[in-house]
């Protein structure tokens, strides 16, 4: 795991309102030097105002933005030493594909054999030399992606914005465009700050991610992170399938820092590894979720003897087969619903119950954590 | 069956909806080399018309004097109109939207009366400078439309990758903006241009006694009749107005996506 530790960019105390709504509510954030970084949210979050603060773009209402300790709150767009991919691509229609990647050194006044070099060098990079002279509508919209990221990178920024750049791409070059900007973030050693809504692209490629709710920062970490240890139920359920089921608090152990709980009425057991640091976050009576994926949850025909997981047995509602593995709906003893995945590893296996029988599901407890908002 | 009945059905209204665009406008060209003085009348084919035509001073002189008036109102109103596609485009303003039609839609003879009324009241000599004017001024709507709906069909944050790239809002203006538009400027200019030097109606009220243009010169030679020679300056003008249409048809959708 690499560290990151060299502050490039800081965002201090920064909101942004359009016709009385509050898009950015008040962020602060710090990115490091070399970190791919991401901005996860549903449209309307803030995360794209984000970044057009960041791009110079919209000015904040108030706040500061420091790159380098720099303060570039208001600095024009074109002197900021950072560049950003546009949704669209925004390549210029009417240049070929060299002129287009040519266009930011030609802007700095860079001479004119080392441009030829600069440009040449990055064609080969995204491998686009045959097309050149090829004008952007003569493109597929892989290589439109590609003529875009070299034209962003062809000056060396230090820092380059990603608007959802993968939107408008099909699902399987979306997947080939990861690996490439993965890639390519590593080689250049350039600080990404990707936006985007799509929480898969976003636990596959960075390195840190914020979620982002109605203008604020709802949780920021590490993917695994975000995706495991949610801290709210908006980040639980934004990131993918869960579970989250009604919880209540019997009993607080600060010294064994446990918490007993009592889930969906019926299921009681021990959550540990208590975060203490914040002694009246909770107490006993407090209602709240219990939160677990999917994944975690396995099921047995059998009851299964195991001391680590929790045991129960439901009833087998219905299925929904999706390939590598299939998703199982359960219901408890009193109609709470529990959502299980299971993997198909077995030769033709797209089931591995029928509907309406009664098997048994077990989770270790551990694997989910209470929250209260 | 049915949809090809239909299909066939369109095809013949559609000829015939062409024919009657095209039929007169043949026959203008046609009587145009007729050797007869009587119209009505084939007698042979003849260059005698056109001959006479470019011997008459009258006649050359009006055709340049349109064409200068035409140059210089058209160029007024490419800059002018494209600042105000621009504009409408940016402000989105409706009611600005809606305003910039009306002198494309009114009747010419409103506008005409207008005009002739503005100049008088603020006491302006009517003569090429008023007729200048008045051409710009209806002129700037078509150009503003062409450039505005160019403007509607670029995608916005090319503007915004310019400046991103490093781009001054100047440089984004000339380097981005207005070669992306300038599809939009160039047809909106031929029309202006066309528009321009076959006006009649509005050049008749804002002429004065003095200033001189093709269409008025036809205009007082209709008074004797219709002569051949009416015929070959008429095919003259349909083929160069066919000529910049067809430049402008061809410019402004396709040229580049």
């Amino acid at each position: 795991m690499k560290v990151f530790s060299m502050a490039m960019l800081d965002i201090q105390n920064v909101s942004k309102t359009y016709e009385d709504n509050l898009i950015v509510n008040n962020i602060s954030l710090t990115i490091n030097a070399g970190e791919f970084f991401t901005l996860l949210g549903p449209s309307g979050c803030g995360k794209t105002t984000l970044l057009r603060m960041i791009a110079g773009f919209v000015t904040p209402d108030s706040g500061k933005i420091l790159l380098d300790g720099k303060d570039i709150t208001h600095l024009a767009p074109e002197k900021r030493p950072l560049h950003t991919i546009f949704q669209s691509y925004a390549l210029f229609p009417h240049m070929t594909v060299y002129d287009n990647i040519a266009f930011p050194l030609k802007m700095a006044k860079w001479e004119k054999v080392k441009l030829n070099e600069q440009v040449l060098e990055l064609l080969e990079d995204v491998r686009l030399t045959k097309y050149m002279s090829r004008y952007p509508h003569e493109l597929s919209g892989g290589q439109r992606q590609r003529v875009a990221i070299a034209r962003s990178l062809v000056d060396r920024p230090k820092l380059l914005l990603l608007d959802e750049p993968l939107s408008a791409l099909d699902a399987r070059l979306r997947e080939h465009m990861h690996v490439e900007l993965v890639k390519l973030q590593e080689e250049t050693e350039t600080t990404f700050i990707y936006v985007t809504h799509d929480q898969g692209e976003a636990l596959a490629l960075s390195n840190r991610i914020a979620v982002l709710n109605h203008g604020k920062i709802e949780q920021l970490d590490k993917p695994q992170m975000v995706y495991t240890r949610p801290d709210t139920h908006f980040v639980a359920d934004f990131l993918g399938k869960c579970n989250l089921l009604r919880a209540e608090i019997l009993g607080i152990d600060y010294e064994g820092k446990y918490l007993k709980l009592r889930v969906a009425d019926s299921l009681e057991f021990d959550l540990f590894d208590l975060d203490v640091d914040t002694p009246n976050m909770y107490f006993v009576g407090q209602i709240g979720w219990y939160f677990i994926r999917p994944e975690k949850i396995s099921a047995k025909k059998t009851d299964i003897d195991d001391e680590d997981l929790f045991s129960a047995r439901v009833f087998v509602k219905g299925y929904y087969y999706y390939g590598g593995e299939t998703l199982y709906e359960f219901l408890l003893e009193n109609g709470t619903k529990i959502q299980a995945m299971l993997s198909n590893t077995k030769t033709e296996q797209s089931k591995f119950y029928t509907e309406e029988s009664l098997v048994y599901v077990a989770f270790d407890p551990q694997a989910g954590n209470f929250l209260i908002k | 069956m049915q949809t090809h009945k239909s299909s066939k059905l369109i095809t013949i209204s559609g000829i015939l909806v062409y024919l009657f665009l095209y039929i007169p406008l043949i026959v203008v060209v046609l009587f145009s080399f007729n050797s007869s003085r009587i119209s009505v009348s084939w007698v042979g084919f003849s260059f005698k018309w056109y001959n006479i035509l470019f011997h008459d001073k009258t006649i050359i002189n009006a055709a340049l004097n349109s064409l200068a008036i035409a140059f210089i109102s058209s160029i007024m109103s490419v800059i002018m109109g494209t600042m105000a596609g621009i504009a409408l485009h940016r402000y989105k303003i409706k009611l600005l939207s809606s305003l910039i039609l009306i002198p494309v839609a009114a009747p010419e003879l409103l506008i005409g009366i207008a005009l002739l009324l503005f100049f008088v009241l603020i006491n302006f000599t009517l003569g090429y400078i008023s007729i200048i004017l008045a051409h710009i001024a209806f002129c700037i709507s078509f150009v503003a439309i062409a450039v505005k709906s160019r403007m509607h069909g670029m995608d916005d944050s090319i503007l915004y990758a310019a400046r991103d790239l490093g781009a001054g809002p100047v440089r984004a203006f000339l380097l981005i903006l207005i070669p992306t538009i300038l599809p939009g400027i160039i047809s909106g200019g031929l029309m202006a241009f066309t528009l321009s030097v076959d006006d009649f109606i509005i050049t008749f009220f804002t002429a004065g006694p003095d200033a001189t243009t093709l269409p008025l010169v036809i205009y007082a030679m209709l008074k004797m009749g219709i002569t051949p020679e009416i015929n070959a300056i008429s095919t003259i003008i349909i083929i160069f107005t066919l000529i910049l249409t067809t430049i402008a048809a061809k410019i402004s959708p396709h040229l580049f996506k």
